[in-house]
Parts: structure tokens; C-alpha cells; sequence
């Protein structure tokens, strides 16, 4: 009996290694030279899995459209960075070191992007991230570049949200203090709010969790002591919603606003009933087409995945791994010197989630669409742009 | 601000609620195997995979959804002990505590794999999750419920060990585990049934937490397994009264601090620990723990 238990033990434990280890286990290449790797560091367990998850799709979709380059077969090298800061740094290293990766994708959440932000400088291998918005991500680094617009433009068009269009005079912010995203959009959007009201004292409370807490009644009875008009709760979608809803049951009706990070399934599965008129900016919506890619990317989409809707983060998956590929189409080689210098030269490049222009730091210049939740349902409501 | 300070009053008593029910399986095994049962997060865990799988995959009417978790996980409990525990008994206690670290990775990394990393959304009862006000103050059912269980499970058990022969065995075996299977008691039914109530607790821990905080996911047993380890030990590990105190402390510690102090919000987990830290550095035993001289 013991040794039946040991045996059923030993599986298990087999079963879950293997799991750990499932990044990619693509066909073997036949050779080395006729492949070129592109890594990609995407959270696919965790507290932000389902972010990760969405952007994957969106580089697998756009590797099925177009594989080849230069003559050769593109490969992609998948890795879990676990949601984790020190995981994400691990994931990129082993990119460059193990793999010899010419670029990398990666990673939903800034934080994580943050974390491989070093080593991706010190190896020169240029990086495209898709949907990390902080700003600290692509500054003074030379070889990490993004698709989507960044935190200080997203934080502004939240706060003339809140002032312009809900009249709200007071706010409070409750951030995830450990998401470099969240407080960075705290932030500007602080700066915005204050300075179209004109008052010093607009943000009433700035309440603080940590990512993977569970319990937010204590902020929150705080918050509701103060009588805010609305709420900006920047941070994970899984949290988030469990702030709304525990607001909800707390009796606070005040409307929630926040970014882009809830757009995923997940948050209205957790929210429910709860997340209904929730208003956040995001980076594209599919009933408002930009250019001519958006439409090949969405019926590709609905091919792979039907029933569904393509979040913004997969369009930007897409689109980051198709910038890598223009770029080392142009550069007409895999050198990382001179991959690097194209993907900096982009410019009006199409995108299927809009058009593609890279300023100095390496951000794109982008539109930001605010949405809000309908019927349990991110229905489209307006678009801001970007001067 | 008085209906602000009841209502985190409210949150932290049923916050604390919780913690005694997972801190209790905790000091029981504690009591019983001198085992810090790590693995006891991950049963939690387990316990509100099971509640979620029986409502959303096979549709039961929740009641019955929940005895089948509850039990389910009792019956996990019992396993582990079987598998992991058992063959060590007459290992050096550090075997035994690897051991239960293995069990816990591997049940945090095998429902990663069979349920994926992705969070759930725990399914709604309205009957526990609608809210009733009192004097701007809102409250959902399930806190009000979660404390009487909590209460209630606390009697049964305190009965169970000091007026039934099963407690006299099962403290009989805490005291002394040799003398007693000399004495003719089974002492491995007796640790098999510590296990199974401990679970039990701890798969109805589970189910509250996930009606209250409605969401679950993969690692969700980690911070609660510390945080009510936490509990056990300052309440005195061994000592089931001083688990349920423990967990009531650091419920309510842990929400008084951030309505007190909103700045030291980010310290809310490093609350837990400091207290452990000053208790074991200035009450090794606990509030209500008793002096135990060292087995050698």
C-alpha cells in the first residue's frame, strides 16, 4: 500500500515538473541557421495569467500569418515569467543566454517588463513590449521599445474623464502599491485631477494594497468615510474587481474608473454583476477598424477563436511581434545592433491596433479608446487622442 | 466616523473568524505530531476548488456541493497524512517538516496544472451574499455567519477533547505518544482523525472565504496558511482555545491597522510577522499556551 502511495506520489510530482517546464516544447529546428528564435516573457500562471495569456494569442496568431523572414522559418521561444518580478528577470536571461533569442516580446505588466529591463540593455537584444504602459520601461534603455502609448497620457485622459464627463470635484485612489503600473498611473492622474479642479486637496484618499491581497473592506471604509464622486482603482484585473465588488457590498455606489489592465474576461467573471458601468481607457477596440491590418488581423482572430472578442492586448501582441519582423526585414539581417536601429526608425508603421510611430524614448504615439462594461460586456463609449 | 469604526469592526472579526478556523487545524496537528503542517494552506485551498467544482462542473445544489467539499478534503487531509506523514513517523522531526513543504508544493503546482494559473470566479449564493444595513453600516450575511461557525465548531471541538474517550486518546497522544500505544491506543486512527478534523475545519474556512472574497486561485493558500500559522503560534501552538484568540488578534490587528494608519497599508502582511517575531521572542509559548517541558 505504502509503495503504491509512493509510486502515485512520484506521477504526480512528475506531472507537475513537466507542467513547469511546458514553455515550448516546439519541434526540435533542424538547424539553428535556417531559424530565427523570437523569445517571448508573458505571465502564463499567476496573478496576471490571463493578461499574459490574451497577449500570447495575439504573437501565436500573427506568427501563423507570418512565419517566414528573410527565407527563414520564425520560431517562437515561450517562457513564463509566473507574474513574478525576480521570475521575469530569470525568464529574459534565459531568452538571451539559453535560447540566443534575436528579440523578445514581452511582458504584460510593467513591473515584470521593468524587471527584464536590465539584462535585455546589458545583451543588446532589442525587446518590443505590447501593452506595459509605465514610462520607466523603455527610458534610458536603448533596446526596449512598446506598441502602446504609456501611463502619463493614460492617467491624464482618466482624469478629464472623471471631471469633464462624470463632474466629479473629488476623487480617491486606491493603487496596487507593488505594480509600478498602478502607482505610475496613480500618479498623473493625481496631477491631471488636481489641476483641472484647481484644488490642491481634489484626491480625498489614496488608499494602498498589495498585489494577491484579498481583503480590501479596511480601504475601502476608509474611502467611504471620505464621499468621494468617483474612484480611479489603476491595478490587476483580478484584484480590481474584487475591490468593486467588495465596494459594492459596502454600500458604496461612487462610479469606478481605472485603465487598461481590465480588459480581460476574468474581470468581469470575478466582478459580476458588481463591475457594470465601470468605465477604464484601453488601446483599441475591433468595431472601430484603423487600418487596413486591423481587418486582417480580426478575421484571422475569428477564425482561431470564434465567439470570442480580441482584447486590445492581443492586438498589440500582434502587433509587436509584427514590428520585429518589419524591422528585421528592413535591417535585412539578425544582428541586434541593427534590428535595434530599425525598430527605432518605425515609423507610421500599420498595426492592427492602429498606426505605429516611435518617438524618442521608444513609445508608440497612439489614440486611447475608453470603454466601459455593459450587460457584462467592454462596450465601446469614445475616443481620445493623442494631442 | 463611529459607523466607519463598526464596520471595520464587522471586517475584522470576520477576517479573523477565518484564520481561527484554518489556525485550529494548525495546532491540532501541532498538538498531536509536533508537525507544522505547511501543507495546510494548500488544503484550504483545495477545499474551495472542490466547493467551486461541485457547483459550476456537476451543478449540485450548493448545500450538498459543500458537504461533498468538505468531505472531499477531509479526505485529502487523511491522505497526505498517509502518504507523507506516516512513513516518517519515526524520522527526525525535520524530515517530517520537508515532507509537508514537498506536499505543499505540490499541491499549489498540481492545481496550477489541472486548473490552470488562472483565477475563478467563486460562484455567488445569494442568501450569504446579500447585505443588510444597519445604521450606515453594511453588512453582508456571511460575516455574520462566518464568526458563529467559527463558534460553534469550537464548542463541538472542545467537547470532543474533554468529555469524549476519543479526546482523552487524542490528548493522551499529544502528551505522550509512545506511552499511550503502549496504553493500547490506536495512535494512528487517532492522528488520521486529527487530520480528517483539521481539514474539515479548514475546507469550511475555505468555503466562507471563497462566498466573502469571491475569487480563488492556485496560490490563494499560501498567505492565509502563514498568516493562521501566525495565529496558532501566538495563541499558543497546541492549544485550539489560543488558535481561535490567535486568529481573532490578527484579524482584527491586521484591519485596525490600515483604518488606523492608511500609510502603513503596504505593512499589512509584515504585521502578522513582527507579532510572531515579538511573541516568540518574548512568549515562546503563546497567549494562552502552557509551559512544555522538551520531550527528549
Amino acid at each position: 500500500m505504502k509503495r503504491v502511495f509512493t509510486i502515485v506520489l512520484c506521477i504526480l510530482l512528475a506531472m507537475t515538473m513537466a507542467a513547469g517546464c511546458s514553455s515550448q516544447a516546439a519541434a526540435p529546428a533542424a538547424n539553428d541557421q535556417d531559424v530565427i528564435k523570437i523569445g517571448v516573457f508573458e505571465p502564463l500562471t499567476g496573478a496576471n495569467a490571463a493578461g499574459g495569456e490574451l497577449e500570447v494569442e495575439g504573437i501565436k496568431l500573427a506568427n501563423e500569418l507570418y512565419p517566414e523572414v528573410l527565407g527563414k522559418k520564425v520560431e517562437l521561444v515561450i517562457v513564463d515569467n509566473k507574474s513574478d518580478k525576480a521570475e521575469a528577470a530569470n525568464a529574459a536571461i534565459r531568452l538571451i543566454e539559453k535560447e540566443k533569442v534575436t528579440a523578445i516580446i514581452g511582458s504584460w505588466g510593467s513591473s515584470l517588463s521593468m524587471a527584464a529591463g536590465a539584462p535585455i540593455e546589458e545583451n543588446k537584444v532589442p525587446t518590443v513590449g505590447a501593452s506595459c504602459t509605465n514610462p520607466l520601461v523603455t527610458k534610458d534603455n536603448d533596446y526596449y521599445f512598446r506598441v502602446c502609448f504609456i501611463d502619463p497620457f493614460q492617467g491624464t485622459v482618466m482624469a478629464r474623464y472623471a471631471y469633464n464627463n462624470l463632474g466629479a470635484k473629488k476623487a480617491a485612489i486606491i493603487q496596487e502599491l507593488s505594480n509600478d503600473y498602478a502607482v505610475g498611473l496613480a500618479n498623473f492622474f493625481k496631477e491631471e485631477f488636481v489641476k483641472l479642479t484647481g484644488d490642491p486637496n481634489a484626491v480625498v484618499e489614496i488608499a494602498n494594497y498589495q498585489t494577491n491581497d484579498t481583503d480590501f473592506t479596511a480601504q475601502l471604509t476608509n474611502i467611504k468615510g471620505k464621499n468621494p464622486d468617483v474612484i480611479f482603482a489603476p491595478g490587476n484585473f483580478t484584484e480590481s474587481a474584487m475591490i468593486v465588488k467588495q465596494a459594492r457590498t459596502l454600500g458604496i455606489e461612487t462610479p469606478f474608473i481605472g485603465g487598461d489592465t481590465w480588459e480581460t474576461d476574468e474581470f468581469i467573471q470575478v466582478g459580476g454583476d458588481a463591475v457594470e458601468g465601470v468605465v477604464f481607457s484601453t488601446f483599441f477596440d475591433p468595431s472601430a477598424a484603423l487600418t487596413p491590418e486591423t481587418k486582417v488581423f480580426l478575421d484571422a482572430y475569428a477564425k482561431a477563436y470564434p465567439n470570442r472578442q480580441p482584447a486590445a492586448v492581443t492586438a498589440l501582441g500582434y502587433d509587436a511581434y509584427l514590428l520585429i519582423l518589419d524591422a528585421i526585414e528592413r535591417s535585412g539581417t539578425t544582428d541586434s545592433v541593427a534590428v535595434r536601429d530599425a525598430i527605432a526608425a518605425t515609423k507610421d508603421f500599420p498595426g492592427a491596433a492602429g498606426p505605429i510611430t516611435l518617438d524618442e524614448n521608444g513609445d508608440a504615439i497612439k489614440d486611447a479608446v475608453i470603454k466601459t462594461v455593459k450587460d457584462g460586456k467592454f462596450t465601446y463609449m469614445d475616443t481620445v487622442k493623442a494631442n | 466616523m463611529s459607523s466607519s469604526f463598526l464596520q471595520h469592526l464587522v471586517n475584522g472579526i470576520s477576517l479573523g473568524s477565518l484564520y481561527a478556523l484554518v489556525a485550529i487545524g494548525y495546532t491540532m496537528v501541532y498538538g498531536i505530531l509536533r508537525l507544522i503542517n505547511f501543507a495546510h494552506g494548500d488544503i484550504f485551498m483545495m477545499g474551495t476548488y472542490f466547493a467551486f467544482f461541485g457547483i459550476m462542473t456537476f451543478h449540485l445544489p450548493w448545500p450538498l456541493a459543500f458537504i461533498v467539499a468538505i468531505i472531499a478534503t477531509a479526505l485529502l487531509g487523511m491522505l497526505i497524512e498517509r502518504a507523507a506523514y506516516k512513513p516518517l513517523r519515526d524520522a527526525p522531526k525535520n524530515s517530517l517538516l520537508i515532507s509537508a513543504i514537498g506536499v505543499s508544493f505540490l499541491l499549489e503546482n498540481l492545481a496550477i496544472y489541472v486548473f490552470s494559473g488562472k483565477p475563478k470566479a467563486f460562484p455567488n449564493i445569494p442568501l450569504f451574499a446579500d447585505t443588510l444595513g444597519v445604521a450606515g453600516v453594511k453588512i453582508q450575511f456571511i460575516s455574520f455567519f462566518i464568526p458563529t461557525v467559527t463558534l460553534i465548531f469550537l464548542a463541538i471541538l472542545l467537547y470532543v477533547i474533554n468529555h469524549t474517550k476519543l479526546g482523552m486518546a487524542m490528548r493522551a497522544v499529544s502528551k505522550d505518544y509512545e506511552t499511550a500505544m503502549v496504553m493500547g491506543i490506536d495512535t494512528n486512527r487517532i492522528i488520521s482523525i486529527t487530520f480528517v478534523i483539521g481539514s474539515t475545519l479548514a475546507a469550511v474556512g475555505a468555503i466562507m472565504w471563497g462566498i466573502r472574497y469571491t475569487q480563488i486561485q492556485p496560490m490563494m493558500g499560501v498567505m492565509p496558511g502563514l498568516k493562521c500559522f501566525v495565529a496558532a503560534v501566538v495563541g499558543g501552538i497546541g492549544n485550539i482555545k489560543g488558535a481561535v484568540v490567535g486568529g481573532f488578534i490578527l484579524g482584527l490587528g491586521e484591519v485596525l491597522l490600515i483604518a488606523a494608519l492608511p500609510n502603513m497599508t503596504g505593512y499589512r502582511d509584515a504585521f502578522a510577522f513582527i507579532l510572531l517575531i515579538l511573541i516568540l521572542l518574548f512568549r515562546p509559548t503563546g497567549i494562552l499556551g502552557e509551559k512544555i517541558t522538551e520531550k527528549v
